[in-house]
């Protein structure tokens, strides 16, 4: 079956890709209903950690720097919305916000002079901060609650609503989410996403072509991290409770899997790998406790060798199956030969180039 | 002042177990150029291996030498099969597939042996040494010993021998290597057979002091981490330097200052880290690398 073939950019392909979103649009959306809380819970879970892996995935996959400390970002969100809701009763949303300022913050201050190290040193000053936050966070008992963690009140669902709580929550989270990713892909496409892709092509070369190297990076370092501290946010929405125990390094790891498996580089990429470390570990764990570490680790390895691309790769080799975006033809219409030889205003023999001697 | 002392020396017992791990890390950052993240994993592997062996009847030595020996060979096939495709190659690849191998490597452990903690029989006599007022325990003056053996060793390997020689020009220059008929492949397996072989050490000799579980070594990778940044990743010397640089602040930090406990002890590595990679990311003994900008 060959493709379809579709101009990019033209109205064609922008009624199939709002087709495309909107039918996603639509399972999103009425997936709670179909299912009971438990398993909205794990989809609350999935957006969540998916907003956190699209925020890495700007540092690591479109800017080419390695962070293994993400992790810490999300504990920075999640426990400063769980200190503003649980202490300071701010309203909910406008705790997420606050995280990620927070985080935003941290994060440039935290990049500024980290980012000026190599791939593996920066890999290590970053797990360093991964390593510190468990034991940071017991150490400020007093704001986080220490080893026992904080409970903290979930979003209610508003009297007009007729959802349970578990389908708002999932709905809230979803809202945001979205909005999350739209900003992403708005990001990506623009004059930020084509200088993130030149430093990591090819630093020198776009230092050359007037690329602020530095303060991009840095800058992107402090997205990711307001990213995740967004997400941490969430996080705290969707459990209620926050503690030591769920932010350990290995969630760092996690996150890092979730963007190498999803597709590094890729939006979609965030989700996919979000699906794979949440449900992947649950359906493993209950075979054998042991499995669920071999396939992470064998996963992630075999998708370094065999599918740079990731899920979404995979995915986007199966769609071009299906349909063929083509290259728009430059402004100004076709070369000039062409068209002239096709008006019969210059003869093939002619060919309207150079006359033979 | 005794005390003082003895808690000095425990540190620096403490930084010998780092140090071999450290040596290990450096040794694979010489020779492939590479951070192996999964070093700890791969010596808790190794410590299981002994400790299965020992269980199963065998004598300690042996168990230990068949330790060693397996580690050994199973360094040099990680390196041939899972590492070689990806040698050269960018760090973000490489980080991640020494990852990767860290939560395989890790959760094989737990399939093979399971999850629960066991103990782990002690290799050196248990009793203290009287040295002038100080009474430091056998097991720390056995560790430091080793670690200088293992330290000496390695130096008349590699300045002192044709092989040594050999490996450090597979290091330092490939392609030239090459050309003069140096089996470049053959030496980066023994380097990371080696390096295996000093990460087992490390975690045969840390094992009598905690449990022997799977996370036996996730804590000791980071102080070995500390210790070869601090030392620089491409200086043996410091390695070891480093490590006892930062088992002795470690030790002195835990007892004297009370503010960090026990529980935060893992901040004083994690501090230097920080502080050494932004301040002088060659480390105190390591050569500034330099590249055209």
């Amino acid at each position: 079956m060959s493709p379809v073939t579709v101009e990019a950019g033209s109205p064609r392909h922008r009624a199939l890709r709002a087709a495309a979103l909107a039918g996603a649009g639509l399972v999103a959306v009425g997936l709670p209903f179909n299912s009971n809380p438990v398993v909205n819970g794990e989809l609350t879970l999935v957006l969540v950690y998916a907003v956190a892996a699209l925020g890495l995935n700007l540092l690591v996959g479109y800017c080419g720097q390695i962070s293994l400390g993400h992790g810490a970002f999300f504990a920075i969100g999640a426990y400063t919305a769980a200190v503003l809701i649980a202490k300071a009763h701010v309203p909910y949303l406008l705790t997420v916000p606050a995280a990620a300022l927070v985080t935003f913050v941290l994060g440039f201050a935290f990049g500024v002079p980290a980012l000026r190290l190599r791939g593996l040193y920066l890999a290590l000053v970053t797990l360093a901060l991964s390593v510190a936050t468990p034991p940071l966070i017991k150490r400020f008992e007093g704001l986080t609650g220490g080893v026992q963690g904080m409970a903290v009140p979930q979003p209610a669902v508003p009297g007009w609503l007729p959802l349970d709580p578990d389908q708002y929550l999932y709905l809230l989270v979803l809202g945001v989410a979205a909005a999350l990713f739209l900003l992403a892909a708005n990001l990506t496409r623009g004059g930020l996403g084509r200088a993130l892709v030149s430093i990591r092509d090819d630093e020198r070369a776009a230092t050359t072509m007037g690329v602020d190297r530095a303060g991009v990076k840095t800058r992107v370092f402090a997205c990711s991290a307001a990213y995740a501290g967004a997400a941490g946010a969430l996080f705290t929405f969707a459990l209620g409770f926050v503690a030591p125990e769920s932010f350990t390094p290995l969630l760092s790891f996690s996150f890092l899997a979730a963007i190498v498996i999803g597709g590094l580089g890729t939006v979609a990429g965030a989700l996919l790998g979000a699906l794979f470390i949440e449900f992947v570990p649950q359906y493993a764990g209950s075979v054998n406790q042991a499995l669920t570490g071999m396939l992470y680790g064998a996963t992630l390895i075999a998708v370094m060798y065999l599918l740079p691309g990731g899920a979404a790769g995979l995915l986007g080799r199966v769609r071009r199956r299906l349909v063929e975006v083509a290259e728009a033809p430059p402004p100004g219409g076709r070369p000039t030969g062409e068209t002239a030889i096709e008006a019969g205003t210059v003869s093939p023999s002619q060919g309207g180039g150079l006359p033979a001697v | 002042m005794g005390r003082f002392l003895q808690v000095v020396v425990d540190g620096i017992a403490d930084g010998s177990i780092y140090g071999a791990l450290a040596l290990a890390l450096v040794l694979i950052f010489r020779s492939t150029g590479i951070v192996n993240f999964a070093q700890g994993e791969m010596a808790m592997f190794s410590t299981f291996i002994a400790w299965g062996l020992h269980d199963s009847g065998r004598p300690l030595w042996l168990a230990l030498l068949g330790a060693f020996v397996l580690s050994f060979l199973g360094g040099m096939a990680v390196e041939r099969v899972i590492i070689r495709p990806v040698e050269g190659g960018r760090p973000l690849t490489v980080v991640i597939v020494t990852l990767g191998l860290f939560i395989v490597v890790n959760a094989a452990a737990g399939w093979i042996w399971g999850f629960t903690n066991r103990g782990f029989p002690r290799i050196f006599p248990s009793g203290t040494v009287g040295l002038g007022g100080v009474a430091p325990s056998i097991e720390s003056l056995g560790i430091i010993a080793v670690l200088l053996g293992v330290v000496g060793l390695l130096w008349l390997l590699f300045q002192r021998t044709k092989l040594g020689l050999a490996m450090r020009a597979a290091a330092q220059n490939p392609g030239s290597s090459r050309l003069v008929g140096i089996r470049v492949g053959r030496l980066l397996m023994l380097g990371w057979g080696l390096a295996a072989l000093l990460g087992a050490l490390a975690g045969v000799l840390v094992a009598p002091r905690l449990f022997l579980d799977v996370n036996l070594m996730g804590g000791v990778l980071i102080y070995a981490f500390a210790g070869a940044a601090l030392g620089g990743f491409d200086s043996p010397l410091g390695a070891v330097v480093g490590s006892w640089i930062i088992g002795v602040t470690e030790t002195l930090a835990g007892t004297y200052v009370s503010a960090i406990g026990a529980d935060l002890k893992v901040l004083v590595p994690l501090a230097i880290i920080f502080v050494v990679l932004l301040v002088r990311p060659s480390g105190l003994f390591g050569v500034p690398e330099v590249t055209r900008a």
